[in-house]
Protein backbone atom coordinates (compact mmCIF):
# COMPACT_ATOMS: atom_id res chain seq x y z
CA UNK A 1 0.00 0.00 0.00
CA UNK A 2 1.53 3.27 -1.11
CA UNK A 3 0.09 5.14 1.86
CA UNK A 4 1.97 2.95 4.28
CA UNK A 5 5.19 3.43 2.36
CA UNK A 6 4.84 7.22 2.39
CA UNK A 7 3.99 7.18 6.09
CA UNK A 8 7.07 5.08 6.71
CA UNK A 9 9.25 7.37 4.61
CA UNK A 10 8.10 10.41 6.60
CA UNK A 11 8.87 8.59 9.83
CA UNK A 12 12.34 7.67 8.61
CA UNK A 13 13.20 11.28 7.82
CA UNK A 14 11.74 12.57 11.07
CA UNK A 15 13.74 10.16 13.11
CA UNK A 16 17.31 11.34 13.24
CA UNK A 17 19.61 8.83 14.95
CA UNK A 18 20.07 9.43 18.67
CA UNK A 19 22.72 6.77 19.05
CA UNK A 20 25.01 5.45 16.40
CA UNK A 21 27.21 2.42 17.00
CA UNK A 22 29.95 2.13 14.43
CA UNK A 23 31.98 -1.07 13.98
CA UNK A 24 32.19 -1.69 17.71
CA UNK A 25 33.97 -4.74 19.09
CA UNK A 26 34.44 -5.70 22.71
CA UNK A 27 36.96 -8.13 24.01
CA UNK A 28 37.34 -9.53 27.54
CA UNK A 29 40.76 -11.08 27.66
CA UNK A 30 40.92 -13.38 24.66
CA UNK A 31 37.15 -13.70 24.45
CA UNK A 32 35.50 -11.59 21.78
CA UNK A 33 32.01 -10.72 23.04
CA UNK A 34 30.97 -8.25 20.33
CA UNK A 35 32.16 -8.37 16.70
CA UNK A 36 32.10 -5.18 14.65
CA UNK A 37 28.58 -4.18 15.54
CA UNK A 38 26.83 -1.51 13.46
CA UNK A 39 23.64 -0.27 14.97
CA UNK A 40 21.47 2.83 15.22
CA UNK A 41 18.71 3.95 17.49
CA UNK A 42 16.43 6.71 16.23
CA UNK A 43 14.70 9.23 18.45
CA UNK A 44 11.58 7.80 20.03
CA UNK A 45 12.33 4.36 18.64
CA UNK A 46 11.82 1.18 20.64
CA UNK A 47 14.44 -1.35 19.63
CA UNK A 48 14.46 -4.85 21.09
CA UNK A 49 17.56 -7.03 20.94
CA UNK A 50 16.77 -10.72 21.28
CA UNK A 51 19.31 -13.41 21.91
CA UNK A 52 20.18 -16.35 24.11
CA UNK A 53 22.10 -15.76 27.30
CA UNK A 54 25.78 -15.05 26.75
CA UNK A 55 25.31 -13.74 23.21
CA UNK A 56 26.70 -10.32 24.13
CA UNK A 57 23.47 -8.34 24.36
CA UNK A 58 24.04 -7.18 27.93
CA UNK A 59 27.55 -6.09 27.04
CA UNK A 60 26.11 -3.99 24.23
CA UNK A 61 23.86 -2.21 26.73
CA UNK A 62 26.74 -1.58 29.11
CA UNK A 63 28.69 -0.06 26.23
CA UNK A 64 25.72 2.14 25.33
CA UNK A 65 25.45 3.23 28.99
CA UNK A 66 29.14 4.07 28.96
CA UNK A 67 29.89 1.70 31.84
CA UNK A 68 32.39 -0.12 29.65
CA UNK A 69 34.39 1.20 26.73
CA UNK A 70 34.63 -0.44 23.34
CA UNK A 71 37.80 -2.33 22.39
CA UNK A 72 37.40 -1.15 18.81
CA UNK A 73 35.02 1.20 17.03
CA UNK A 74 33.03 4.10 18.39
CA UNK A 75 29.66 5.02 19.77
CA UNK A 76 28.15 8.39 18.89
CA UNK A 77 25.47 10.02 20.98
CA UNK A 78 23.78 12.99 19.32
CA UNK A 79 26.71 13.03 16.91
CA UNK A 80 29.39 13.16 19.60
CA UNK A 81 31.73 10.29 20.44
CA UNK A 82 30.88 8.72 23.81
CA UNK A 83 33.44 8.88 26.60
CA UNK A 84 32.64 7.75 30.14
CA UNK A 85 29.08 7.38 31.49
CA UNK A 86 26.44 8.22 28.89
CA UNK A 87 24.66 11.28 30.29
CA UNK A 88 21.49 10.84 28.24
CA UNK A 89 21.08 7.10 28.91
CA UNK A 90 19.69 5.25 31.93
CA UNK A 91 20.31 1.55 32.46
CA UNK A 92 17.72 -0.63 34.20
CA UNK A 93 18.87 -4.01 35.42
CA UNK A 94 17.11 -7.25 36.19
CA UNK A 95 17.58 -6.37 39.85
CA UNK A 96 15.98 -3.05 40.64
CA UNK A 97 19.19 -1.69 42.29
CA UNK A 98 17.14 0.53 44.61
CA UNK A 99 18.96 2.04 47.58
CA UNK A 100 17.45 0.16 50.53
CA UNK A 101 18.15 3.07 52.90
CA UNK A 102 16.11 5.55 50.90
CA UNK A 103 12.34 5.67 50.73
CA UNK A 104 10.58 5.07 47.45
CA UNK A 105 10.35 8.81 46.88
CA UNK A 106 13.97 9.35 47.95
CA UNK A 107 15.17 6.78 45.44
CA UNK A 108 13.30 8.40 42.60
CA UNK A 109 14.14 11.96 43.63
CA UNK A 110 17.86 11.11 43.63
CA UNK A 111 17.67 10.69 39.86
CA UNK A 112 15.61 13.80 39.16
CA UNK A 113 17.41 16.91 37.90
CA UNK A 114 18.88 18.85 40.84
CA UNK A 115 16.39 21.65 40.97
CA UNK A 116 13.71 22.75 43.39
CA UNK A 117 11.19 20.77 41.37
CA UNK A 118 12.97 17.43 41.99
CA UNK A 119 10.38 16.12 44.49
CA UNK A 120 7.53 17.14 42.20
CA UNK A 121 9.16 15.43 39.23
CA UNK A 122 9.71 12.30 41.32
CA UNK A 123 6.08 12.35 42.47
CA UNK A 124 4.89 12.66 38.89
CA UNK A 125 7.05 9.72 37.80
CA UNK A 126 5.70 7.59 40.66
CA UNK A 127 2.15 8.54 39.69
CA UNK A 128 2.84 7.34 36.17
CA UNK A 129 3.93 3.91 37.35
CA UNK A 130 0.99 3.77 39.74
CA UNK A 131 2.89 3.95 43.03
CA UNK A 132 1.97 7.44 44.21
CA UNK A 133 0.61 5.96 47.45
CA UNK A 134 3.84 4.15 48.40
CA UNK A 135 6.20 7.13 48.45
CA UNK A 136 7.16 6.84 52.13
CA UNK A 137 7.74 3.07 52.14
CA UNK A 138 11.13 1.37 52.28
CA UNK A 139 11.95 -0.62 49.13
CA UNK A 140 12.37 -3.81 51.16
CA UNK A 141 8.65 -4.10 51.84
CA UNK A 142 7.65 -3.80 48.17
CA UNK A 143 7.07 -6.80 45.89
CA UNK A 144 9.51 -7.53 43.05
CA UNK A 145 7.17 -6.00 40.49
CA UNK A 146 6.67 -2.87 42.56
CA UNK A 147 10.44 -2.51 43.01
CA UNK A 148 10.87 -2.65 39.24
CA UNK A 149 8.18 -0.02 38.86
CA UNK A 150 10.07 2.23 41.26
CA UNK A 151 13.23 1.63 39.20
CA UNK A 152 11.25 2.56 36.10
CA UNK A 153 9.97 5.72 37.80
CA UNK A 154 13.55 6.58 38.73
CA UNK A 155 14.60 6.24 35.10
CA UNK A 156 11.66 8.43 34.07
CA UNK A 157 12.45 11.07 36.68
CA UNK A 158 15.97 11.39 35.33
CA UNK A 159 14.37 12.58 32.06
CA UNK A 160 16.85 10.62 29.99
CA UNK A 161 16.55 10.48 26.22
CA UNK A 162 17.54 6.81 26.05
CA UNK A 163 16.30 4.04 28.31
CA UNK A 164 18.40 0.86 28.33
CA UNK A 165 16.49 -2.09 29.72
CA UNK A 166 18.51 -5.21 30.56
CA UNK A 167 15.85 -7.90 30.97
CA UNK A 168 14.16 -5.72 33.58
CA UNK A 169 11.13 -7.98 33.55
CA UNK A 170 13.10 -11.23 33.69
CA UNK A 171 12.67 -11.83 37.40
CA UNK A 172 8.94 -11.08 37.48
CA UNK A 173 6.10 -13.57 37.46
CA UNK A 174 4.17 -13.97 34.20
CA UNK A 175 1.20 -11.78 35.11
CA UNK A 176 3.27 -8.93 36.58
CA UNK A 177 5.39 -9.15 33.48
CA UNK A 178 2.45 -8.55 31.16
CA UNK A 179 1.39 -5.61 33.31
CA UNK A 180 4.88 -4.15 33.19
CA UNK A 181 5.08 -4.55 29.40
CA UNK A 182 1.86 -2.62 29.02
CA UNK A 183 3.10 0.04 31.43
CA UNK A 184 6.42 0.46 29.62
CA UNK A 185 4.60 0.74 26.30
CA UNK A 186 2.10 3.28 27.65
CA UNK A 187 4.75 5.53 29.19
CA UNK A 188 7.02 5.22 26.17
CA UNK A 189 4.15 6.31 23.89
CA UNK A 190 3.52 9.35 26.09
CA UNK A 191 7.08 10.52 26.62
CA UNK A 192 9.41 10.90 23.71
CA UNK A 193 12.42 8.84 24.73
CA UNK A 194 14.12 5.98 22.89
CA UNK A 195 14.36 2.49 24.30
CA UNK A 196 16.79 -0.36 23.77
CA UNK A 197 15.37 -3.45 25.46
CA UNK A 198 17.37 -6.63 25.74
CA UNK A 199 15.47 -9.87 26.30
CA UNK A 200 15.36 -13.56 25.50
CA UNK A 201 11.57 -13.51 25.34
CA UNK A 202 10.52 -13.34 21.69
CA UNK A 203 6.89 -12.64 22.51
CA UNK A 204 7.93 -9.66 24.62
CA UNK A 205 10.02 -8.44 21.71
CA UNK A 206 7.18 -8.63 19.18
CA UNK A 207 4.78 -7.02 21.67
CA UNK A 208 6.92 -3.96 22.28
CA UNK A 209 9.35 -3.42 19.43
CA UNK A 210 9.42 -1.02 16.50
CA UNK A 211 12.33 -3.10 15.34
CA UNK A 212 13.68 -6.45 16.51
CA UNK A 213 17.33 -7.40 16.19
CA UNK A 214 18.52 -10.94 16.77
CA UNK A 215 21.98 -11.28 18.23
CA UNK A 216 24.13 -14.38 18.08
CA UNK A 217 27.68 -14.76 19.32
CA UNK A 218 28.30 -11.05 19.30
CA UNK A 219 26.77 -10.31 15.91
CA UNK A 220 23.38 -9.21 14.61
CA UNK A 221 22.09 -11.98 12.37
CA UNK A 222 18.58 -10.77 11.65
CA UNK A 223 16.56 -7.56 11.66
CA UNK A 224 12.80 -7.17 11.48
CA UNK A 225 10.58 -4.08 11.51
CA UNK A 226 7.35 -4.62 13.39
CA UNK A 227 4.65 -2.40 11.99
CA UNK A 228 1.64 -3.87 13.81
CA UNK A 229 -0.68 -1.33 15.44
CA UNK A 230 -0.36 -0.86 19.19
CA UNK A 231 -1.37 -2.23 21.60
CA UNK A 232 -0.77 -5.51 19.87
CA UNK A 233 -2.99 -8.55 20.12
CA UNK A 234 -0.81 -11.55 20.82
CA UNK A 235 -3.18 -13.93 19.10
CA UNK A 236 -3.39 -12.22 15.69
CA UNK A 237 -2.06 -14.18 12.73
CA UNK A 238 0.59 -11.61 11.86
CA UNK A 239 1.82 -11.48 15.45
CA UNK A 240 2.19 -15.25 15.66
CA UNK A 241 3.88 -15.37 12.28
CA UNK A 242 6.45 -12.73 13.25
CA UNK A 243 7.05 -14.47 16.54
CA UNK A 244 7.66 -17.82 14.85
CA UNK A 245 9.96 -16.23 12.28
CA UNK A 246 12.10 -14.51 14.94
CA UNK A 247 12.12 -17.54 17.20
CA UNK A 248 13.44 -19.60 14.30
CA UNK A 249 16.31 -17.13 13.84
CA UNK A 250 17.12 -17.15 17.55
CA UNK A 251 17.11 -20.93 17.79
CA UNK A 252 18.47 -21.83 14.35
CA UNK A 253 22.08 -22.82 13.95
CA UNK B 1 -0.02 -7.64 75.63
CA UNK B 2 1.09 -10.37 77.95
CA UNK B 3 3.76 -11.86 75.68
CA UNK B 4 5.35 -8.46 75.01
CA UNK B 5 5.67 -7.76 78.73
CA UNK B 6 7.06 -11.24 79.25
CA UNK B 7 9.62 -10.62 76.51
CA UNK B 8 10.75 -7.47 78.24
CA UNK B 9 11.16 -9.17 81.60
CA UNK B 10 12.87 -12.30 80.26
CA UNK B 11 16.43 -10.89 79.89
CA UNK B 12 16.34 -9.62 83.49
CA UNK B 13 15.25 -12.93 85.05
CA UNK B 14 18.76 -14.37 85.24
CA UNK B 15 20.50 -11.34 86.83
CA UNK B 16 17.61 -10.92 89.27
CA UNK B 17 17.72 -14.61 90.19
CA UNK B 18 21.45 -14.38 90.87
CA UNK B 19 20.87 -11.35 93.10
CA UNK B 20 18.24 -13.25 95.09
CA UNK B 21 20.53 -16.28 95.56
CA UNK B 22 23.44 -14.02 96.49
CA UNK B 23 21.32 -12.13 99.04
CA UNK B 24 19.96 -15.30 100.63
CA UNK B 25 23.43 -16.91 100.89
CA UNK B 26 24.83 -13.88 102.69
CA UNK B 27 21.75 -13.42 104.90
CA UNK B 28 21.93 -17.07 105.93
CA UNK B 29 25.57 -16.50 106.91
CA UNK B 30 26.92 -19.09 104.47
CA UNK B 31 29.11 -16.43 102.85
CA UNK B 32 31.09 -14.15 105.13
CA UNK B 33 30.35 -10.43 104.66
CA UNK B 34 34.09 -9.73 104.46
CA UNK B 35 34.44 -12.01 101.40
CA UNK B 36 31.19 -11.17 99.67
CA UNK B 37 28.94 -8.46 101.11
CA UNK B 38 25.23 -8.79 100.37
CA UNK B 39 23.62 -6.92 97.44
CA UNK B 40 21.86 -4.73 99.97
CA UNK B 41 25.23 -3.79 101.50
CA UNK B 42 26.56 -2.90 98.03
CA UNK B 43 23.48 -0.80 97.39
CA UNK B 44 23.92 0.94 100.74
CA UNK B 45 27.55 1.66 99.90
CA UNK B 46 26.34 3.19 96.66
CA UNK B 47 23.85 5.40 98.48
CA UNK B 48 26.46 6.41 101.06
CA UNK B 49 28.99 7.41 98.40
CA UNK B 50 26.35 9.27 96.44
CA UNK B 51 25.48 11.28 99.54
CA UNK B 52 29.11 12.25 100.09
CA UNK B 53 29.31 13.26 96.41
CA UNK B 54 32.20 10.85 95.71
CA UNK B 55 30.33 8.48 93.45
CA UNK B 56 28.87 11.11 91.07
CA UNK B 57 32.32 12.68 90.76
CA UNK B 58 34.00 9.35 89.92
CA UNK B 59 31.22 8.41 87.52
CA UNK B 60 31.48 11.73 85.76
CA UNK B 61 35.28 11.51 85.44
CA UNK B 62 35.13 7.96 84.06
CA UNK B 63 32.41 8.91 81.63
CA UNK B 64 34.32 11.98 80.45
CA UNK B 65 37.48 9.95 79.95
CA UNK B 66 35.72 7.15 78.09
CA UNK B 67 33.75 9.43 75.79
CA UNK B 68 36.74 11.67 74.98
CA UNK B 69 38.85 8.64 74.07
CA UNK B 70 36.01 7.16 72.03
CA UNK B 71 35.47 10.42 70.20
CA UNK B 72 39.13 10.86 69.27
CA UNK B 73 39.89 7.21 68.46
CA UNK B 74 36.55 6.66 66.77
CA UNK B 75 36.91 9.70 64.52
CA UNK B 76 40.45 8.70 63.55
CA UNK B 77 39.34 5.12 62.84
CA UNK B 78 36.37 6.30 60.81
CA UNK B 79 38.46 8.77 58.84
CA UNK B 80 41.26 6.34 57.98
CA UNK B 81 38.73 3.58 57.32
CA UNK B 82 36.84 5.76 54.84
CA UNK B 83 40.08 6.87 53.23
CA UNK B 84 41.39 3.33 52.78
CA UNK B 85 38.00 1.99 51.79
CA UNK B 86 37.63 4.58 49.04
CA UNK B 87 41.18 4.87 47.75
CA UNK B 88 43.22 1.89 46.59
CA UNK B 89 46.33 4.02 46.82
CA UNK B 90 45.77 4.97 50.46
CA UNK B 91 44.92 1.36 51.25
CA UNK B 92 48.18 0.10 49.74
CA UNK B 93 50.08 2.77 51.63
CA UNK B 94 48.52 2.47 55.10
CA UNK B 95 46.72 -0.81 55.57
CA UNK B 96 49.59 -3.22 56.15
CA UNK B 97 51.15 -0.85 58.71
CA UNK B 98 47.83 -0.52 60.50
CA UNK B 99 47.46 -4.30 60.57
CA UNK B 100 50.93 -4.65 62.10
CA UNK B 101 50.22 -2.19 64.88
CA UNK B 102 46.80 -3.74 65.43
CA UNK B 103 48.36 -7.02 66.45
CA UNK B 104 50.12 -5.44 69.40
CA UNK B 105 47.80 -5.75 72.42
CA UNK B 106 47.31 -2.09 73.25
CA UNK B 107 47.53 -2.72 76.98
CA UNK B 108 51.05 -4.03 76.42
CA UNK B 109 51.99 -0.46 75.56
CA UNK B 110 51.28 0.77 79.10
CA UNK B 111 54.95 0.95 80.18
CA UNK B 112 55.84 2.88 77.04
CA UNK B 113 52.81 5.12 77.38
CA UNK B 114 53.79 5.97 80.95
CA UNK B 115 57.31 6.80 79.80
CA UNK B 116 55.92 9.04 77.09
CA UNK B 117 53.06 10.78 78.80
CA UNK B 118 53.74 10.16 82.48
CA UNK B 119 50.82 9.03 84.57
CA UNK B 120 48.58 11.94 83.69
CA UNK B 121 45.34 12.18 81.79
CA UNK B 122 47.00 12.00 78.36
CA UNK B 123 48.24 8.47 78.95
CA UNK B 124 44.73 7.20 79.70
CA UNK B 125 43.16 8.97 76.74
CA UNK B 126 45.92 7.65 74.50
CA UNK B 127 45.25 4.06 75.56
CA UNK B 128 41.50 4.36 75.02
CA UNK B 129 42.05 6.09 71.69
CA UNK B 130 44.26 3.26 70.41
CA UNK B 131 41.87 0.66 71.78
CA UNK B 132 38.77 1.97 69.99
CA UNK B 133 40.58 2.97 66.81
CA UNK B 134 41.06 -0.52 65.36
CA UNK B 135 37.58 -2.04 65.55
CA UNK B 136 36.08 1.07 63.97
CA UNK B 137 38.79 1.24 61.32
CA UNK B 138 38.49 -2.40 60.30
CA UNK B 139 34.71 -2.43 60.19
CA UNK B 140 34.55 0.82 58.22
CA UNK B 141 36.89 -0.57 55.55
CA UNK B 142 34.96 -3.83 55.50
CA UNK B 143 31.65 -1.98 55.26
CA UNK B 144 32.77 -0.01 52.23
CA UNK B 145 34.21 -3.08 50.54
CA UNK B 146 31.02 -5.06 50.96
CA UNK B 147 28.67 -2.52 49.37
CA UNK B 148 26.68 -4.07 46.52
CA UNK B 149 28.62 -3.09 43.42
CA UNK B 150 25.44 -2.74 41.39
CA UNK B 151 24.37 0.16 43.61
CA UNK B 152 27.62 2.02 42.93
CA UNK B 153 27.20 1.32 39.23
CA UNK B 154 23.62 2.59 39.39
CA UNK B 155 24.87 5.79 41.01
CA UNK B 156 27.47 6.28 38.30
CA UNK B 157 24.96 5.52 35.58
CA UNK B 158 22.68 8.19 37.07
CA UNK B 159 25.49 10.70 36.94
CA UNK B 160 25.95 11.15 40.70
CA UNK B 161 29.16 13.05 41.40
CA UNK B 162 31.72 11.80 43.91
CA UNK B 163 30.21 13.69 46.82
CA UNK B 164 26.62 12.62 46.19
CA UNK B 165 27.74 9.05 45.54
CA UNK B 166 29.55 9.00 48.89
CA UNK B 167 26.72 10.60 50.81
CA UNK B 168 23.84 8.65 49.26
CA UNK B 169 25.36 5.27 48.48
CA UNK B 170 28.73 4.57 50.10
CA UNK B 171 28.24 5.90 53.63
CA UNK B 172 24.75 4.48 54.23
CA UNK B 173 25.91 1.21 52.69
CA UNK B 174 28.84 0.96 55.08
CA UNK B 175 26.86 2.11 58.12
CA UNK B 176 25.65 -1.31 59.37
CA UNK B 177 29.26 -2.48 59.49
CA UNK B 178 30.49 0.77 61.09
CA UNK B 179 27.93 0.35 63.87
CA UNK B 180 29.13 -3.20 64.52
CA UNK B 181 32.61 -1.66 64.86
CA UNK B 182 31.22 0.86 67.33
CA UNK B 183 29.81 -1.89 69.52
CA UNK B 184 33.14 -3.70 69.58
CA UNK B 185 34.86 -0.40 70.30
CA UNK B 186 32.59 0.25 73.29
CA UNK B 187 33.58 -3.09 74.82
CA UNK B 188 37.25 -2.29 74.41
CA UNK B 189 36.65 1.22 75.71
CA UNK B 190 35.40 -0.02 79.11
CA UNK B 191 38.13 -2.63 79.35
CA UNK B 192 40.83 -0.05 78.68
CA UNK B 193 39.24 2.43 81.04
CA UNK B 194 39.27 -0.06 83.93
CA UNK B 195 42.93 -0.87 83.42
CA UNK B 196 43.95 2.74 82.82
CA UNK B 197 42.19 3.94 85.95
CA UNK B 198 43.81 1.38 88.16
CA UNK B 199 47.37 2.31 87.16
CA UNK B 200 47.72 5.75 88.57
CA UNK B 201 44.75 7.96 89.03
CA UNK B 202 42.97 10.05 91.59
CA UNK B 203 39.43 9.80 90.33
CA UNK B 204 37.16 7.55 88.31
CA UNK B 205 35.44 4.26 89.09
CA UNK B 206 38.72 2.36 88.69
CA UNK B 207 40.43 4.57 91.24
CA UNK B 208 37.47 4.22 93.61
CA UNK B 209 37.70 0.42 93.48
CA UNK B 210 41.48 0.28 93.92
CA UNK B 211 41.28 2.71 96.79
CA UNK B 212 38.54 0.67 98.43
CA UNK B 213 40.71 -2.44 98.15
CA UNK B 214 43.41 -0.72 100.20
CA UNK B 215 40.88 -0.06 102.94
CA UNK B 216 39.33 -3.54 102.67
CA UNK B 217 35.96 -2.06 101.67
CA UNK B 218 34.72 -5.10 99.76
CA UNK B 219 31.28 -3.53 99.32
CA UNK B 220 32.74 -0.56 97.41
CA UNK B 221 34.87 -2.89 95.27
CA UNK B 222 31.75 -4.82 94.33
CA UNK B 223 29.91 -1.57 93.72
CA UNK B 224 32.59 -0.59 91.21
CA UNK B 225 32.35 -3.93 89.43
CA UNK B 226 28.55 -3.71 89.25
CA UNK B 227 28.82 -0.17 87.90
CA UNK B 228 31.06 -1.36 85.08
CA UNK B 229 28.49 -3.99 84.18
CA UNK B 230 25.69 -1.43 84.18
CA UNK B 231 27.67 1.16 82.22
CA UNK B 232 28.63 -1.45 79.64
CA UNK B 233 25.02 -2.52 79.32
CA UNK B 234 23.88 1.11 79.01
CA UNK B 235 26.41 1.83 76.25
CA UNK B 236 25.27 -1.28 74.41
CA UNK B 237 21.65 -0.22 74.68
CA UNK B 238 22.44 3.22 73.29
CA UNK B 239 24.17 1.63 70.28
CA UNK B 240 21.23 -0.68 69.72
CA UNK B 241 18.86 2.27 69.73
CA UNK B 242 21.18 4.06 67.32
CA UNK B 243 21.18 0.98 65.06
CA UNK B 244 17.41 0.78 65.15
CA UNK B 245 17.06 4.38 64.15
CA UNK B 246 19.85 4.62 61.57
CA UNK B 247 19.11 1.23 60.03
CA UNK B 248 15.33 1.46 60.24
CA UNK B 249 15.19 0.78 56.49
CA UNK B 250 16.53 -2.72 57.14
CA UNK B 251 13.79 -5.24 57.94
CA UNK B 252 16.17 -6.97 60.37
CA UNK B 253 16.13 -3.95 62.69
CA UNK B 254 12.55 -3.03 62.02
CA UNK B 255 10.80 -5.39 64.41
Amino acid sequence: MPQVIIHQAIQETLRSPLVQVSRVSKQFGSKRVLREIDFEVAEHELVVVVGRSGCGKSTLLRLLAGLESASEGQIFVDGRALKGPNAVARLMFQSSALLPWKTVLGNVALAAPRTREAPAIAMEALRQVGLADRTKDWPSILSGGQQQRVALARALASQAALLLLDEPLGALDALTRLEMQALVEKIWAKRRFSVVLVTHDVEEAVTLADRVLVMKQGEFVYEQQILLARPRARTSGEFVQLKEEILLRVMGS
Amino acid sequence: MKSAAFNHILPWLLPLGLLVIWQSLTSAGILAGRILPSPVAVLLAGIRLTETGELPLHLFESFRRASTGLLIGGSLGLFLGLLNGLSRLADRLFDSSVQMVRNIPHLAMIPLVILWFGIGEEAKLFLITIGVFFPIYINTVHGIRSIDFRLIEMGQSYGLGRFRLFWNVVLPGALPSILVGLRYALGIMWLTLIVAETIACDNGIGYMTMNARDFLQTDVVLLGICLYALLGKAADMVTRLLERWLLRWNPVYNT
